[in-house]
């Protein structure tokens, strides 16, 4: 006789679901990515999944843990894809799989594994990285350029020379350098006036890439994978400081629009800041968590040191998770009135 | 009638799988061939057992007596013999023994004399006994014992009675085929309770999915005159916990800490309000009640059952599927596999359903948990039960605490919703049991210590006494000798300037001694030893010469001379028991 404990239905739920649905909220950016950008990063997403999936494998057996069961979780490739969309696109691929590697070994199996690590993987990926081969990390390539797939793949293996002419700088280092430089001589309008550049209302290009991942993440609020917390408190901090400062000098900061759509705000505000495991768990610590993202990511972005701050704000953000979620425990049923 | 509801916060909608077993009306299961009544049917005392082996009983004869304010009486289910009181398996996830009264019947099914109550003359406190002696609990599962809870508060007035016929589990159809059926007398139950208990409203809270219950009893409340609402409740587990719908219907949550009662609030289930009218109007206790046979079955339905009925032979009245595994007591949310297919049906047992792989699917292994949150927002009693699963697991069981483990009403819905499959409710059943025992441990330690500090002060206190009794004696004694003492030497003293002083000196201090330090025993021994001396002294001088004091020098020196000889030769005698036998032993 079997002693299994109730319940004895279970929704139809796993967390390889949980995955693979994230992975499918993602497709709409890729798409624009591959369609816009560059079809490379079809290429780099398949090196970072195999580079993580093998790194996880490896891990697994070295712990001895079952490794179909891991593998299989999603976890992985979640983490995969979200480093091959925060690399630059013609990132040479040792590059990618060593943030890859990085990710899966020191940030999740090191600290025990799915559900243990403090700090969103994907993120410690592009920190080290962008620390340990800056030259590399910002070179994005211009949309202009219109290399064929097989010139991309070829910068990506190393089999052509990576020249100054194939990257650009990105929408927002380049707001950022030529503000910088112009000491207020340059206005944000003159400077968006660059085609080359800039589109309808970010980055060419770029901007339709987070239209998609907007899109995505209000498929996953729609599928309930997310709250609305994370996201909206991330924008809205976005939103109001960008909008603070542009209309006290809308010659010398940009729009909350152009912010919201360029580098890796959507991304961040839907995918990474949402990130159950290292961030925020309490309503209100959701929507400090997101709030605090927003907000150090355009510090970062126009006062800091990096052109895009979601990464570090999101890892200083994982920090404070654990405190914030202790101080914001919500009330339990029957005991409201208490607090 | 339009009423404002509340919503509770969490559920889940789990498949309901209602509709199989509503298709036919209640039936009467069939007499089995023998009955297992368990004595312990309620929270609360277990009740004693008044018959033996052997004895005949009659349908709704008494055959165990409530123990206490808290327990609730059990009686025979049918006419027959009685086999034996001994030890069975219970339906129980532990499955551990309790005492049982077994039945044989005899097939005449013959009920005592019944008599109705006549409540409307009787006062408050004998309906609630009399409701206690017909074995009336909470059929919704809980079995608590009706009549405690149908004592108002003193200090909140009663302002909602609710009445719960939610019934939010998926498969149990028990209530809802009662209020189809029964609606009338379901109806005038709540009328007991109403009059008992003097609410300013009674609501009837019935999920929305029982459309054809909820115009059943409205029908009854209106045929009856009654002003009883009946309110069409939405369909969300557990919108039939009694937390949860007393939430839906008034607003008012019952945190863990306090009773509904303390908020003006009482609920009962239907079936109970069912029961409780059948003892009044027609002197029924509680030998029956209302069984779902669903799940893996060929042909489910509702069956008014015996108490005592054995569950796997009952069970085959549903024509179990052959591929049928295990028995699960209760809905899929909240119920438990009974450990043998012969466990009886109790008051408790609201449904029985057929477990096979098919309909219930085993769980995929358990992943780690990756914090998504979704426990906590199915969780009704808005916890957050994936912390309490992080220190339940990890056993740092003070933090489940801080958590609130205890506001855990173990509904399942977050194991429901878990991507990870944790089987969250087994943690925290783990953790309030350690805690438990823990406390337990810790009240048993205190008692001992507390049992040995007062076994210390006790063997002080006895040592106390007995010491200044001995001290008391002791003193007495040697004033006694020493006034013997004193008396003797004062009769024998010739010479007071030799005699007297001693005496004189040992005499007032032996008689001080009672008076001064009555109760040190060693003041007692030192007078008695003083007072032994002065008697040896008063002794030795009486024996010796009295004309010594006056004789010459050279007198003197002779008696010296002699007593020197006499002292040496006392000396130098051989003792008469030393012979030197060790010495020629160690010759040999």
């Amino acid at each position: 006789m079997m002693f299994a404990p109730a319940p004895y239905l279970l929704k139809d739920v796993s967390v390889s679901q949980v995955m693979t649905q994230v992975c499918i909220a993602l497709v709409p950016g890729i798409a624009a990515y591959a369609w816009l950008v560059g079809p490379a990063i079809l290429a780099q997403i398949v090196i970072a999944s195999l580079a993580a999936l093998l790194a996880e494998a490896l891990m697994l057996r070295i712990q001895g843990k079952p490794l179909a069961m891991f593998l299989s979780d999603g976890s992985a490739v979640v983490t995969a894809w979200l480093i091959a969309l925060a690399f630059p696109p013609l990132a040479p691929w040792w590059l990618v799989v060593t943030g890859t590697v990085f990710a899966i070994v020191v940030a999740k199996q090191l600290y025990g594994g799915l559900g243990q690590n403090p700090f969103n993987p994907a993120m410690i990926a592009f920190a080290v990285c962008i620390v340990a081969f800056p030259a590399l990390m910002s070179q994005w390539p211009s949309v202009g350029l219109q290399l064929s797939l097989v010139d991309q793949m070829n910068v990506i293996l190393g089999f052509m020379p990576r020249v100054d002419a194939l990257s650009g700088a990105t929408p927002l280092d380049a707001m950022k350098t030529a503000l910088k430089l112009g000491e207020g001589s340059v206005d944000v309008a003159h400077l968006l006036a660059n085609q080359d550049i800039y589109g309808n209302f970010a980055g060419r290009g770029w901007e339709w890439v987070a239209v998609g991942y907007l899109l995505g993440g209000l498929w996953m609020l729609q599928r309930k994978l997310i709250t609305w917390h994370v996201p909206t408190a991330f924008i809205g901090a976005l939103v109001a400081i960008s909008g603070a400062l542009w209309l006290y000098n809308p010659a010398q900061f940009a729009s909350p629009l152009f912010h919201l759509f360029s580098g890796a705000a959507m991304l961040g505000a839907f995918f990474i800041a949402t990130d159950p495991v290292s961030g925020c768990t309490t309503p209100r610590g959701k929507l400090i968590f997101g709030a605090g993202c927003g907000l150090l990511a355009y510090i970062i972005r126009v006062f800091g040191g990096y052109p895009d701050g979601v990464a570090f704000a999101v890892l200083l953000l994982n920090l404070c998770a654990p405190v914030i979620d202790l101080l914001t425990q919500p009330p339990i049923f029957g005991m409201k009135d208490k607090a | 009638m339009l009423m404002n509801l509340f919503k509770f916060k969490g559920g889940v909608k789990p498949p309901t799988n209602k509709t199989q077993s509503v298709t036919l009306p209640i039936a009467q299961a069939p007499l089995p061939s023998r009955l297992v009544v368990p004595l312990h049917q309620s929270i609360g005392g277990v009740p004693q057992p008044v018959v033996q082996a052997g004895d005949k009983v009659l349908k709704g004869q008494l055959i165990g007596e409530a123990d206490g304010w808290i327990s609730a009486a059990v009686h025979a289910p049918t006419s027959g013999t009685v086999l034996e009181v001994a030890m069975h398996v219970q339906p129980h996830p532990s499955g551990l023994d309790a005492m049982c009264v077994v039945i044989e019947p005899d097939g005449k099914d013959e009920w005592i004399e019944r008599q109705p109550f006549d409540y409307a003359n009787a006062a408050p406190e004998a309906v609630r006994e009399y409701l206690q002696q017909s074995g009336v609990v909470g059929l919704g599962g809980a079995v608590f014992p009706t009549h405690g809870k149908l004592t108002p508060s003193k200090t909140v007035p009663m302002e909602e009675l609710v009445i719960n016929g939610a019934e939010c589990e998926p498969f149990i159809t028990c209530d809802d085929l009662l209020m189809r059926e029964r609606a009338e007398e379901v109806v005038r139950g709540i009328g007991i309770f109403r009059d008992l208990l003097q609410p300013k409203k009674v609501l009837i809270g019935i999920e929305d999915n029982k459309p054809e219950a909820a115009a059943a009893m409205r029908a009854a409340v209106d045929a009856l005159g009654e002003s009883f609402s009946v309110v069409p409740v939405p369909t969300l587990y557990p919108a039939g916990g009694a937390k949860q719908l007393i939430r839906v219907l008034t607003g008012k949550e019952v945190p863990a800490s306090k009773r509904s009662t303390d908020l003006g609030v009482q609920c009962f289930n239907v079936a109970t309000a069912y029961t409780a009218w059948r003892a009044i109007a027609h002197g029924e206790p509680v030998v029956s009640r209302l069984v779902t046979l669903s799940g893996n079955v060929h042909a489910p339905r509702n069956y008014e059952v015996l108490i005592g009925t054995p569950m796997g032979e009952l069970l085959q009245l549903a024509q179990p599927h052959p591929d049928t595994d295990g028995i699960v007591m209760g809905g899929p949310m909240m119920g438990f596999l009974v450990p043998d297919a012969n466990v009886p049906v109790v008051k408790a047992t609201n449904c029985l359903i057929a477990h096979s792989d098919r309909i219930f699917p085993p769980k995929a292994p358990e992943m780690p948990c990756i914090r998504c949150g979704s426990c906590a927002q199915a969780c009704p009693h808005e916890l957050q039960p994936f912390e309490m699963y992080w220190f339940s697991r990890a056993k740092n069981f003070g933090k489940t605490q801080e958590y609130h483990i205890f506001d855990c009403i173990e509904c399942g819905c977050c194991s429901f919703v878990c991507p990870s499959r944790i089987p969250l409710v087994q943690y925290f059943r783990f953790a309030k049991s350690e805690i438990w025992a823990r406390e337990r441990e810790k009240k048993a330690a205190d008692t001992a210590k507390e049992r040995f500090e007062f076994k210390q002060l006790r063997e002080e206190r006895e040592k106390a006494e007995k010491a200044e009794k001995l001290a008391k004696a002791a003193a007495a004694q040697a004033a006694k000798k020493a006034a013997e003492a004193a008396a003797a030497a004062a009769a024998e003293n010739t010479d007071p300037a030799a005699a007297t002083p001693p005496v004189a000196e040992t005499a007032p201090s032996t008689d001080a001694t009672p008076a001064v330090a009555v109760d040190a025993a060693q003041e007692a021994k030192k007078a008695a030893i003083a007072a032994a001396m002065a008697r040896a002294k008063a002794q030795r001088e009486a024996a010796q010469p009295k004309n010594t004091e006056v004789l010459s020098s050279a007198a003197q020196h002779d008696v010296a001379d002699i007593e020197a000889r006499r002292a040496a030769a006392h000396l130098t005698d051989p003792e008469p028991g030393t012979p030197p036998a060790p010495a020629s032993e160690k010759a040999e």
